[in-house]
């Protein structure tokens, strides 16, 4: 079975943010110290993704849960709303 | 906004709203932030609410346009592995007269957004697409208004009612509620998956304005603490599948290949065959139960519905949950006004009522539920796994006698789940309910 997480995500209406709402606060956390990187797998939005040496934020696809506020072991990400209108809009719900 | 409110509330959800038509019906100058850009953008659910709970705050919510898309008459619940599972259900035509609306489906979407808007012929202000960053205090440490991500968005409030939902932004930076951890929250995802209504009354065997809920356990979880859903809409089904949000962390399943591998599960698959999947949405669900419930009031403040932790995982009751304790917090805000004494003392009518309410007593009498499930993992491995191994055995005709068979699902049982397991098992899970 093979899922494209873009697909899912294109079925939803976003309005982004130009500012970004998510920010590792310390890159160096998730390369050197953080062995399993979870949030690669439990975000439902894959926004996190492992380049070379870092993980990049592809905020504009955040469902706005907030597990990896709290569920980062290092609590190395920096999370907030996006500003009032902004980021997912559901039409169903 | 210099402007004085008597009320703040933060959240158009079902708890903040449902305190705002309280709050308008005695004429208390209230205003309701939203972040979304109308009240519902941000919220999923299964879609079930509950009649009883929505009728003490609108009575007539059918004859106002209430956006029902089906009344429940009948619950199904699965027990499932990989390759098929148990079914047992329930219907009683006492759902479709005398319990008629007991439980229905909506999206939430247009739900919350018409319930917010019955609020507006009661003089209700409510402010979308403005998130409250902070609360305004004195010097004593009383909070007495909002601060939003408007410019000059500070707002002056006697008593602000926290209505945040479980995913609080706010709680962590108030320290009113401390962040949960993640074995106290689940993390949903969903899909809607739009079909004809024809065919959804064929597939689950109902009439026109008919629905059916069904709660799914077992191996689809992949190992993991969790539950899925499947309910009727009108024309669409809502599919979801969650679990602990710890046992994500350790367990690398990706939420969405999770959801993709349930739709394609042989209960599942044939329900849903020819849908067209419209949305894609992820949120929590409050787990934590009684353990987990922060201090819901202070001096100057309430705080109601998911955002207090008020989720009765079992029975998947919180839309209830949020729109009682959201009335009760209006209610003792009104009381607080003919006292003029808006510190935790004058607001104590807000836990007196809670605590004489079903909430705290079911809250209380599954409060060692999510314990239970979290210490017992072979409810969603091995126990599944060997319940449908048992009934596929028996029912296999194939010239071996069924005490050959006993022996055989015996055996199968015992390599993989000592007694001793097994008693543990059935006294914890009682004890956790009962
Ligand atoms: C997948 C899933 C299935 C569920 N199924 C069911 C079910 O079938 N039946 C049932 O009864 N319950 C169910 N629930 C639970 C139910 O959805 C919640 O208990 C209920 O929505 C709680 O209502 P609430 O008003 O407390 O919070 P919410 O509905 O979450 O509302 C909170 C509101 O506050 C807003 N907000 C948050 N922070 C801010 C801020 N800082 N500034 C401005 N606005 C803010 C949010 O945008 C949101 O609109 C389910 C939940 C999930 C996730
Ligand atoms: S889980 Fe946290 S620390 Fe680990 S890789 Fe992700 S952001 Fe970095
Ligand atoms: S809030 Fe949820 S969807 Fe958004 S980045 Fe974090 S885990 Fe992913």
């Amino acid at each position: 079975m093979t899922v494209k997480i873009e697909d899912k995500l294109f079925l939803d209406r976003f309005r982004v943010d130009e500012e970004p709402h998510i920010r590792i606060i310390e890159n160096a956390v998730c390369m050197d110290k953080c062995e399993e990187q979870p949030c690669l797998y439990f975000c439902p939005a894959n926004v996190y993704r492992l380049e070379k040496d870092r993980i990049v934020v592809a905020y504009e696809g955040c469902l706005e849960c907030g597990s990896c506020r709290i569920g980062c072991p290092y609590l190395n990400i920096e999370w907030r709303f996006p500003t009032g209108g902004y980021g997912i809009s559901h039409r169903f719900g | 906004m210099r402007e004085q409110f008597d009320v703040a509330i933060v959240g158009a959800g079902p708890a903040g709203i449902s305190a705002a038509h309280v709050l308008g019906g005695r004429g208390i100058k209230t205003i309701v932030f939203e972040r979304g850009e109308y009240p519902g953008a941000k919220n999923i659910s299964g879609g079930v609410l509950y009649g009883h709970d929505l009728a003490r705050i609108l009575p007539d919510f059918r004859e106002k346009g209430c956006p029902i898309e089906r009344n429940i008459v009948e619950s199904r619940l699965w027990y499932l592995s990989n390759d098929g599972g148990y079914s047992v259900a329930f219907r009683d035509r006492a759902f479709c007269d005398r319990l008629f609306l007991n439980a229905f489906t909506v999206g939430r979407a247009r739900f919350d957004r018409w319930f917010a808007e019955q609020t507006k012929e009661k003089g209700i202000l409510v402010v979308c697409s403005t998130v409250v960053t902070d609360l305004l205090r004195d010097a004593r440490g009383q909070v007495i208004g909002v601060m939003t991500d408007r410019p000059e968005g500070d707002v002056k409030a006697r008593v602000v009612l926290l209505a945040d939902g479980i995913n609080s932004a706010l709680a962590a930076k108030t320290g009113f509620r401390p962040e949960p951890n993640p074995h106290d929250v689940a993390l949903a995802v969903k899909d809607v998956i739009e079909l004809p209504e024809e065919l959804i009354n064929e597939r689950f065997n109902v009439e026109t304005g008919q629905g059916v809920t069904t709660e799914i356990i077992g191996e689809i979880t992949e190992g993991m603490d969790g539950v899925a859903v499947i309910y009727t809409n009108r024309n669409s089904l809502s599919v979801c599948i969650g679990a602990n949000l710890s046992d994500f962390v350790k367990s690398r399943v990706k939420p969405y290949e999770m959801l993709e591998r349930l739709k394609e599960h042989p209960m599942v698959a044939p329900l849903i065959r020819g849908g067209q999947s419209k949305e894609y949405m992820a949120h929590w669900v409050a787990e934590g139960g009684y353990d987990s419930i922060p201090g819901l009031s202070g001096n100057g403040y309430l705080i109601a519905g998911d955002s207090g932790m008020l989720f009765n995982a079992l029975h998947r009751e919180g839309s209830n949950m949020a729109m009682t304790s959201g009335r009760f917090a209006a209610e003792a805000i009104v009381e607080a006004f003919d006292k003029g004494d808006f510190s935790s003392n004058g607001l104590a009518g807000y836990l007196e009522r809670l605590d004489g309410s079903y909430i705290m007593e079911d809250l209380k009498k599954y409060r060692g539920f999510g314990k239970f499930r979290l210490e017992h993992h072979e409810l969603f491995t091995t126990l599944p796994r060997l319940h449908s191994f048992a009934a596929r055995e028996m029912l296999t005709v194939d010239g071996v006698s069924k005490k050959e068979k006993q022996r055989i699902i015996w055996k199968a049982i015992r390599k993989e789940i000592s007694t001793g397991k097994m008693i543990r098992l059935f006294r914890h899970g009682w004890g956790s309910i009962k």
